[in-house]
């Protein structure tokens, strides 16, 4: 269907979350990540012979996260993918909550749908565990604690590529 | 490590630069497709793993072809408006007060 618009039609999240901040009274907007290079690799083998692993945004779920429904701690976490957790602790996290839920961990994290498609061929096996990251204000956090950590667990694993999902 | 990042937020995303994106326009929270429909998410991931084995350089965005059946999340979600701006200043200055009192009885602890 060709639908016209003077206007682009994805959200910018940049745009709408420093104007509903500066609603909010604060006045100094967030600085974004910003990245002039861009670090790439080439996968090494074909995707059928590799192992493939996840890192996900959402936080575990644990007896504390479910009763008060919030983290104390947002931590980083490695925990087995086989079987695969039925629900993860999100609700601290910047999704839109009134327009959908988190109930199906596959809708962000598709430990399962991965699973099916190792089950298929595509590829030749999961890593045995998936890794967690808090989403951090601090740039330098993410950067220089938690992705080398992920990046060393990986490499436990004997992951040959990692999916990021992000909420 | 190659990698491929799956999100919705895609000006967050290309502003910070990956190495590879699969773009699914939906609402933030489900990236790898909508709950309950495994369908759509085996096919969301299965681009991945496809932009996984293709992609020849970074910052390559693959779109997913999928729609969220309706576009009223994209106004609503994070809406200023002037029906809610004057509770939108009050929570700021609400939240603000209870970090101040928090950093006081920190203070007190520590």
């Amino acid at each position: 269907m060709n639908l016209r618009r003077p206007y682009r039609s994805f959200v910018s999240y940049i745009d709408r979350s420093r104007e509903y901040y500066a609603a909010q009274g604060y006045s100094q907007p967030y600085a974004w990540a910003h990245h002039e290079d861009t670090p790439f690799t080439p996968l090494q083998k074909p995707i059928s012979e590799c192992r493939v692993g996840w890192v996900t945004t959402a936080g575990k779920m644990d007896a504390e996260a479910e009763s008060q429904g919030q983290r104390k701690v947002r931590e980083l976490y490695a925990q087995a993918s086989n079987p695969a957790p039925t629900r993860m602790f999100t609700a601290d996290l910047f999704w839109d909550k009134g327009a959908t839920h988190t109930n199906d961990i596959d809708s962000f994290l598709s430990l399962n749908r991965l699973a099916e498609l190792v089950a298929g061929g595509r590829i030749k096996s999961t890593s045995p565990r998936f890794y967690g990251v808090p989403t951090e204000y601090s740039q330098g956090k993410t950067s220089f604690r938690d992705a080398p950590k992920i990046l060393e667990w990986a490499r436990e694993d004997g992951v040959d590529a990692l999916l990021l999902s992000a909420l | 490590m190659p990698t491929a990042v799956l999100g919705s937020a895609r000006d967050i995303v290309e502003e910070c630069g990956v190495a590879r994106f699969v773009f699914t326009d939906f609402p933030l929270g489900n990236p790898c497709g909508k709950p309950w429909d495994a369908e759509m998410q085996r096919s969301i991931v299965g681009i991945s793993l496809d932009l996984l084995e293709r992609a020849w350089m970074p910052r390559i965005t693959v779109q997913t072809p999928f729609h969220w059946g309706n576009d009223e999340w994209r106004n609503a979600f994070m809406r200023v408006d002037d029906s809610n701006r004057e509770a939108l200043a009050r929570e700021g200055e609400e939240r603000r007060r209870r970090q101040a009192e928090a950093k006081k009885g920190e203070y007190r602890h520590g």
